[in-house]
């Protein structure tokens, strides 16, 4: 197992919650865990790229979903991947019903700060699965 | 009345690089304005086996819009649904323009989403070709 925890989002381009799964992903491997965490193309890795394939194989993932159908759970398996962890922008959607994001292309308001809170909540499980890796 | 054939377009799910974000907002572009009546269809869903959406794309012509030379959307469609008429390269048109990539993946600057703009023109004028291609 590599040391970094791979974080694949759904990129689902239907909804603002693709959106804001893959907003939260770039803001963890590229603000707040960088070097600890790293991402990948989903799409690549589903289409068989051999080196999208071994680092799934070799890595801890958190998949993140924007909706029910969660392709990107599905798909790390169906590549061999082991989903340490399994984050759904739907139940942070739950948890915070007074925002409503309405925009897919460019995040508004309410999904920036959806964003911000699934970004901590991805974060704290990559330390989390960093601290079991030890 | 004249009712313009049904387009599918697909964008890269492009998450390795900026490409991947300007695939995508070009994309979303297209469906919020540049040519609205335009079907998109979720990569990743396709991808995972949904049968609506690749029975779309074998029903009705569907454009890949691909951030880089690895295809992924293009190579999708070919694979589970038939062949292209069209495709968009991003990185080839960027290349072609002479224009550098967004910096960040995550948040476009001014610029960047004018060069998303040059990019869903040039989605757009393959959604009008095919669309002609139907009618004729």
């Amino acid at each position: 197992m590599t040391e970094k925890i791979l974080v694949i989002p759904c990129s689902g381009i239907g909804k603002p919650f693709g959106t804001i799964g893959r907003d939260a992903t770039f803001r963890v491997v590229d603000e707040l865990r960088p070097g600890k965490a790293e991402t990948n193309c989903l799409s690549l890795l589903v289409m068989g790229d051999e080196e999208a394939t071994r680092q799934v194989k070799n890595s801890r993932c958190i998949a993140v979903d924007g909706c029910p159908l969660e392709c990107a759970g599905k798909n790390i398996e169906i590549a061999g991947g082991n989903v340490a962890a399994h984050i759904r922008v739907m139940d942070l959607l739950r948890e915070n019903r007074g925002l409503k994001p309405r925009e897919a292309t460019f995040l508004d308001e309410d999904g920036e700060k959806l964003s911000g809170l699934l970004a901590e909540r991805i974060a704290a499980k990559v330390d989390e699965l960093l601290e079991e890796q030890r | 009345m004249n009712i313009k054939p049904k387009v599918g377009v697909i964008s890269c799910s492009g998450e390795c690089c900026s490409l991947g974000t300007l695939s995508r907002v070009a994309t979303r572009m297209i469906l919020e304005g540049v040519r609205p009546g335009t079907v998109t269809l979720c990569l990743p869903l396709f991808l995972a086996g949904d049968s609506g959406e690749r029975e779309f794309a074998q029903r009705f012509p569907t454009i890949p819009v691909d951030g880089c030379h690895k295809q992924c959307a293009k190579k999708a469609i070919e694979k589970y649904s038939g062949p292209t008429a069209v495709d968009v390269d991003v990185e080839v048109l960027l290349g072609e323009w002479g224009a550098e990539p967004p910096a960040s993946r995550r948040v476009l600057g001014e610029d960047d989403i004018k060069l998303a703009e040059r990019v869903a023109m040039e989605i757009a004028k393959r959604i009008d070709w095919v669309q002609s291609e139907q009618d004729a």
